[in-house]
């Protein structure tokens, strides 16, 4: 029988030393998952020990990704160039108050595309007059402009707007919050504010980047001023602005509203608070994720343990592996090929587990699932390292382990 | 993968110039000046706590030679199997097998020496339950350097040499005692290696069992293949050309012609 591929040295070659073959990163593989296959419930359940690291780390940084995401859009969509102007202090530490001239004189400045105005009223919006005037539920009453939900960019979710008619009447338009907090869920009934009855014609959408007109209950300036002795002086001037002129209308707006004194005027960006917000999002909590990292380190024991015990129970095996002609090193090799695939294991079921987690929970929460890849390259590579260190013990035990005990009956 | 190269006289030199899956091929073993398989000088062994398992032993194994290597539990047989099998180091004298001392070889070229001289046959078969007859087989070659598919194909021809050829997918489970003892022989002499070391082969069997391993190994050895039969049964020793006898951890008696020819079957050593 004639064979074209060299063949390996058969027997010894006098003169020449013995030079051990070399395992294919193929075989070493096979020889490493041999020893999982054999045991398959041993396997799981050490693998489910960093499938549960990996997987609670996965989902901590998946969901405050997700999070993040999520502000990140709403931002996206509800754009950054809505600036408020609102009273300051004066000199002497006393509230200051914005000139009733402030909404036109804002209006007039070139970039700005719309403006618009609310002034605080000093009453509360109570569901009945039987109720004390203490209890406001944290709700305040405020005139407001007809361009208001122009400039915020809101919507209705129920009833109508303030208009040029109704801005004069006792009507009022309930912020989301406010409805909620009165329990009106359609248009039509009354509240109480001031000394007497509103009616509610309508209810606004949630406004994340306004969130005080969510708790407000707004009627027009004209019946502010005539029926609950608002003085007619706006408390927030919202204003939006081309964005590439955000900067510059935020620097000539305090001079603009009080060329007076502009130090009694301030200037803020809504979408900021909104920005800082995903920012710290994305900062997930260090202590969940120690948490996993716990659970890793414990999972990493567990697989340390596993192939501890496999290299005791199998020492024929290691016996008769030596005595086909594997060397120490070999041996070592299995041992620790064993180890990594059992915590990849763990690793690609953690991950998985972790997007899932991930997913089911944005996905319940209406944010968009994020898994980002570095976390996942994170998690793999800390699964070789861990599955690397849990080896490299047992692998030395194997690899020490005396080729006679194949020989040994028992 | 580089396998070091070397040709056929290489093999021939230390005896087994035949290639045992070729009826044809004429076997010579007998060829005066050729060092032998397996040369023990002087060799003892102590274990510690001062046990001397083996006393000064000489023993020369020439190519092609079928021995048993016979004496009771405690005569110092095993150490002689694990000193002959290179897996342990003698406290004294000279091991040489295939030609190399090998007191002048580090652990990892004993592996080696191992893997291309040797084929064990252990009592408890060692297979791996999880894996059928031909891979069990395949599985003696992965220390070798032969890429897996050779492996498997050379292992199908010693499962056909053992005369398994039809048992190739079946797993240990599904054999019987004979039949398994043969998948471990098949893994044993799929590397063609000059010299097999049977531990006690039919120790596991019952009779018919043993006689079917048994002439296994004889139809191995007549076509010129090195076998060291460590038994206790003299049973088994008889049926060998070649008897060495341990005692106490010396050879008492060495006797018969290791390359002649064994009784046909077992029956004929009883009778």
């Amino acid at each position: 029988m004639t064979r074209e591929r060299p063949v390996p040295a058969r027997g010894p070659v006098p003169g020449r030393r013995p030079v051990p073959a070399r395992l294919r990163p193929s075989d070493v593989l096979r020889v490493g998952a041999s020893g999982l296959r054999t045991r398959p419930t041993r396997v799981i359940l050490s693998a489910l020990g960093i499938a549960i690291g990996i997987a609670t780390m996965i989902a901590v940084i998946g969901i405050s990704s997700s999070s993040r995401e999520q502000l990140l859009r709403q931002l996206d969509r509800l754009g950054t160039n809505l600036l408020t102007v609102s009273p300051g202090q004066t000199m002497f530490g006393e509230e200051a108050r914005l000139p009733t001239t402030a909404l036109d004189m804002v209006e007039r400045i070139g970039p700005v595309r719309t403006a618009s105005a609310t002034g605080a009223v000093g009453t509360g919006v109570r569901r009945t007059d039987r109720i004390p005037e203490a209890v406001t539920g944290g709700l305040t009453v405020q005139a407001a402009t007809t361009g208001l939900l122009t400039t915020l960019e809101g919507g209705v979710a129920e009833g109508t707007w303030l208009n040029a008619a109704t801005e004069r009447q006792p009507a009022v338009v309930l912020g989301s919050t406010a409805a909620e907090r009165l329990g009106i869920t359609r248009t039509g009934v009354r509240v109480w504010m001031g000394d007497r009855w509103f009616t509610v014609i309508g209810i606004l959408k949630p406004m994340p980047l306004a969130p005080e007109i969510e708790r407000s209950a707004l009627v027009g300036f004209p019946v502010a001023e005539r029926l609950l002795g608002f003085d007619g002086h706006p408390t927030t001037i919202y204003e939006r602005s081309e964005e590439e002129a955000v900067e510059a209308v935020r620097a000539v707006l305090p001079r603009t509203v009080n060329p007076e004194n502009p130090g009694e005027v301030q200037v803020s960006r809504p979408s900021d608070a909104l920005a800082a917000r995903a920012a710290a999002a994305g900062a997930f909590t260090s202590l969940l994720l120690g948490l996993g990292a716990v659970a890793l380190l414990v999972g990493g024991v567990g697989v340390a343990n596993t192939m501890v015990i496999s290299v005791l129970e199998r020492r024929r095996e290691i016996g008769l592996r030596r005595s086909l002609g594997a060397t120490r090193g070999q041996v070592r090799v299995q041992f620790l090929a064993e180890s990594l695939l059992l915590s990849a294991l763990g690793g690609v079921a953690g991950t998985a587990l972790g997007a899932l987690a991930t997913a089911g929970y944005a996905l319940s929460r209406d944010w968009p699932p994020v898994v980002p890849p570095w976390a996942v390259g994170g998690a793999v590579g800390a699964t070789l390292l861990i599955g690397t260190v849990a080896g490299i013990y047992p692998a030395m035990r194997a690899a020490r382990m005396s080729p006679t005990a194949a020989l040994s009956t028992a | 993968m580089s396998v070091p190269y070397s040709g056929g006289g290489d093999a021939r030199a230390v005896g087994t110039p035949c290639d045992a899956r070729d009826p044809d091929t004429s076997c010579d073993a007998r060829d005066p000046g050729t060092p032998y398989v397996v040369e023990l000088r002087a060799v003892t062994k102590v274990y510690p706590g001062g046990v001397h398992a083996l006393r000064g032993v000489d023993l020369a194994v020439s190519g092609g030679e079928l021995l048993a290597i016979v004496g009771p539990s405690g005569s110092g047989k095993s150490t002689m199997l694990h000193v002959i099998g290179t897996l342990d180091r003698p406290t004294g004298g000279t091991v040489r097998i295939g030609g190399y001392d090998i007191a002048g070889l580090s652990d990892r070229e004993l592996s080696a020496l191992r893997g291309r001289t040797l084929g064990f046959v252990f009592q408890q078969f060692h297979l791996d339950p999880g894996l059928n007859a031909l891979d069990n087989v395949a599985e003696g070659l992965l220390y070798t350097g032969v890429p897996r598919g050779d492996r498997r194909e050379r292992a199908a021809a010693a499962l056909e040499r053992v005369g398994l050829g039809h048992r190739l997918a079946h797993r240990p489970n599904q054999l019987s005692g004979g039949e398994q003892q043969r998948v471990a022989v098949a893994r044993a002499v799929a590397g063609d290696p000059p010299l097999i070391l049977a531990d006690e082969p039919t120790g596991n069997l019952d009779s018919g069992a043993g006689t079917e391993v048994l002439g296994v190994l004889r139809d191995l050895h007549a076509a010129g293949t090195t076998i060291a039969i460590i038994t206790h049964d003299m049973e088994i020793a008889e049926w060998c050309p070649r008897r060495v006898r341990v005692r106490d951890g010396r050879i008492v008696d060495d006797r018969g012609d290791g390359t002649g020819r064994p009784a046909q079957t077992m029956k004929e050593v009883r009778t």
